[in-house]
């Protein structure tokens, strides 16, 4: 009998009574001391420690304004563009709710992609950290094809397309190709039935699964503690007298109050795009997608939004061999499949970027600028790749944008495949014992 | 952080991608949505001569209200195509005549300035000259072979093409006959028209800008207090 044996609550003043009540039948005080008040985090987290809290801030958002846009919006092809429009025009602080909803999808990719680059940069996804790696990336999965369901809703011309192209990637697939991407539209074009089940994927089955696997990542993450810039193991250094880290500070409120400033400042930029540039100069709504679908007319330019774009551009540069495209779309898979392995690929001993050798900081600023540049090429329509290298020597002509995109796609898989080469041979500085600063 | 987020947004801004269409010179539209003499200009010549072809059925009339007009006065002065002020602006054209006399069924407007552009709008609309080999006698330069004839020509006159060749904007175009407007005041009316497509385009754009204002100042507030915050609490981290 729990009721009896648990001690009340004395630290909640008028709240005590209310608070024992709930904790002599729920693990309410636990809970709160062993994951926030008593949950010992480094006390060196830089900036780069925002995008985390960000990112949980970001899906609030999303489910949130999603809830509301759910409210007025029609999952059929003959009315969804006018509903969204109805939003915008007609339903009172709408216009507020869809913006909010757009930006913050463009956003998520933001924090998220700022967020796995910390993890990166700081070895977050080394030993015991796997798992926490793991369901990370899963996270960016779903959330990659929740961003790709939501954005056929607005059943814009670009919404339309680019759903169709997306597709009919699955198609390239040999033998199964054709069946399996009739099964996913539900139907021989993208249409009514494709817009039902996105619909249902999009607002209940994978908020759901992003939801489970972000417990997943916090859980995981509250068992074996964070990570740090100097990827120094906090908790292998225990103050005798109290048994807690010494470079360790309580989460609560050490951390929350200063998650409030970087909290702050995404909402400032936030609101910036939201109330000033909803549009982001066609990169968060493009303006192909104000033009209501239409399967009988293809547009001249098709190109998934900005977030997708590095990997688009390793598709577009695949060419087709034995008379089969499905190269492209399997080095594409390949590039976000091969984060699961990354635990296992690296062979340093420093985990930090801070103590890492010349040789693997190359790799690395390979790898981010390979990776930018490739988010540029996929933006950019395909004629532009033409342009790009007319003044180029030897190799100048229409491919040369394609070669760009070929070799930097070498580079990006370069920087996972050879990873446990270098990191074995660089040359890394000594890791201090405590964390520094 | 700030630095860094900031740096990657201005770069987004800085190469925006540019509106759907083909590509020719545009001229800069002089947009001031909150001209509100000028939007009611441009909803009287929108009333008056696109919507005899072209809907605008995501748009009310009763919305007009924003551009500080009274219910009366849209009924009295605007209402012409229904007599209920909230219902959407429709064409009376139905979809087979449009097809039977221009080809294609003349688009909804209601999104125009935004899919295309405030700039082309304002290019198109006084970039039509006289063509004897089209169909409707018109053509031009922005849209070549477009199938919509020059609608507002009693104002602007007939223009010719100056140079054949590529096509390039307005730029390449005199006029051959004067119309009741000079050409600077042609450019008035057409702007004014193009203030009125974009106010259209996304009618809560003015009050998203001044609610924005306050968000940003709230929040300028809120991040101070944030920050002596965190400063205070963090005094005693060595």
């Amino acid at each position: 009998m729990a009721v009896l044996n648990k001690p009340p609550v004395t630290t909640a003043g008028p709240l005590n009574g209310i608070l024992t009540w709930v904790d002599q039948r729920f693990p309410l005080m636990a809970l709160y001391k062993s994951q926030v008040a008593e949950y010992y985090a480094p006390k060196n987290l830089n900036f780069w420690y925002f995008f985390g809290a960000l990112s949980l801030v970001v899906l609030v958002i999303q489910i949130v304004s999603g809830i509301f846009l759910t409210m007025n919006y029609k999952p059929s092809a003959s009315e969804a563009f006018a509903s969204v429009e109805y939003i915008m025009r007609d339903v009172p602080g709408g216009w507020l709710i869809r913006y909010i909803h757009s930006t913050g999808a463009s956003a998520f990719f933001v924090v998220v992609y700022l967020h796995m680059c910390r993890g990166i940069m700081y070895g977050s996804y080394r030993k015991p950290r796997e798992l926490t790696w793991i369901f990370g990336v899963l996270i960016y999965l779903c959330l990659m094809a929740e961003a790709f369901f939501g954005y056929l809703l607005p059943w814009g011309q670009m919404s339309y397309w680019g759903a169709q192209v997306i597709i009919n990637l699955f198609a390239t697939i040999p033998i199964i190709g054709e069946d399996l991407s009739v099964w996913i539209r539900g139907d021989y074009n993208v249409s009514d039935a494709t817009l039902n089940r996105f619909f249902a994927l999009h607002v209940i089955a994978l908020p759901l699964a992003l939801l489970g696997l972000v417990v997943a990542h916090l859980m995981a993450l509250h068992e074996t503690g964070s990570n740090n810039p100097d990827g120094v193991e906090i908790h292998a250094d225990l103050d005798p007298k109290t048994g807690t880290p010494r470079d360790g500070i309580p989460f609560h409120p050490y951390y929350t109050v200063k998650d409030l400033v970087g909290l702050a400042v995404f909402l400032i930029l936030f609101s910036a795009v939201v109330f000033f540039a909803p549009e982001m100069g066609g990169y968060f709504l493009e303006y192909n997608n104000f033009v209501p679908a239409d399967p009988l007319t293809t547009p001249a330019h098709i190109a998934p939004v900005w977030y997708f774009t590095p990997f688009y551009a390793m598709l577009r540069a695949i060419p087709s061999f034995f008379n089969m495209q499905v190269w492209g779309v399997i080095v594409m898979g390949a590039a976000v499949v091969i984060l699961f392995a990354l635990p296992w690929l690296d062979r340093g001993r420093a985990k930090s970027i801070r103590y890492r050798g010349p040789i693997y900081k190359s790799f690395f600023a390979a790898f981010i600028v390979s990776f930018l540049i490739l988010g540029y090429l996929g933006v950019e329509p395909t004629n532009v790749w033409g342009e790009f290298g007319k003044a180029v020597p030897i190799v100048g002509g229409d491919y040369v944008a394609t070669w760009v995109a070929r070799v930097l796609t070498a580079v990006y898989f370069a920087f996972f495949f050879l990873m446990p080469w270098y990191t074995s041979i660089d040359k890394e500085k000594p890791v201090p014992s405590r964390v520094t600063s | 952080m700030m630095r860094l987020v900031a740096a990657v947004f201005g770069a987004l801004v800085a190469s925006a991608a540019v509106a759907a269409g083909p590509s020719v010179p545009l001229d800069r539209a002089p947009l001031n949505l909150n001209d509100k003499l000028s939007l009611q200009r441009g909803a009287q010549i929108f009333v008056n001569h696109c919507l005899n072809c072209h809907s605008a059925t995501l748009m009310r009339y009763s919305r007009l209200t924003d551009l500080g007009l009274r219910e009366a006065q849209i009924r009295e002065n605007l209402l012409f195509t229904t007599d209920k002020v909230g219902d959407p602006m429709r064409s009376a054209l139905t979809a087979k005549d449009g097809k039977a006399w221009f080809g294609v069924l003349p688009p909804d407007l209601s999104l125009t300035a935004r899919s295309r552009g405030p700039d082309w709008l304002y290019t198109y609309m006084r970039s039509f000259y006289r063509d004897p080999a089209s169909k409707t006698g018109w053509n031009n330069t922005a849209f070549p072979n477009v199938s919509m004839p020059h609608v507002l020509w009693e104002y602007q006159g007939d223009a010719v093409l100056k140079a054949a060749g590529k096509p390039g904007g307005a730029g390449q175009l005199v006029i051959d006959r004067p119309g009741r407007l000079s050409p600077a005041e042609y450019d008035r009316y057409v702007a004014d028209l193009v203030n009125y497509l974009a106010f259209m385009g996304e009618p809560a754009r003015t009050k998203r800008v001044q609610i924005g204002i306050l968000v940003i100042f709230f929040l300028a507030v809120f991040f101070v207090i944030v920050l002596f915050l965190k400063k205070e609490f963090w005094k005693d981290v060595r």
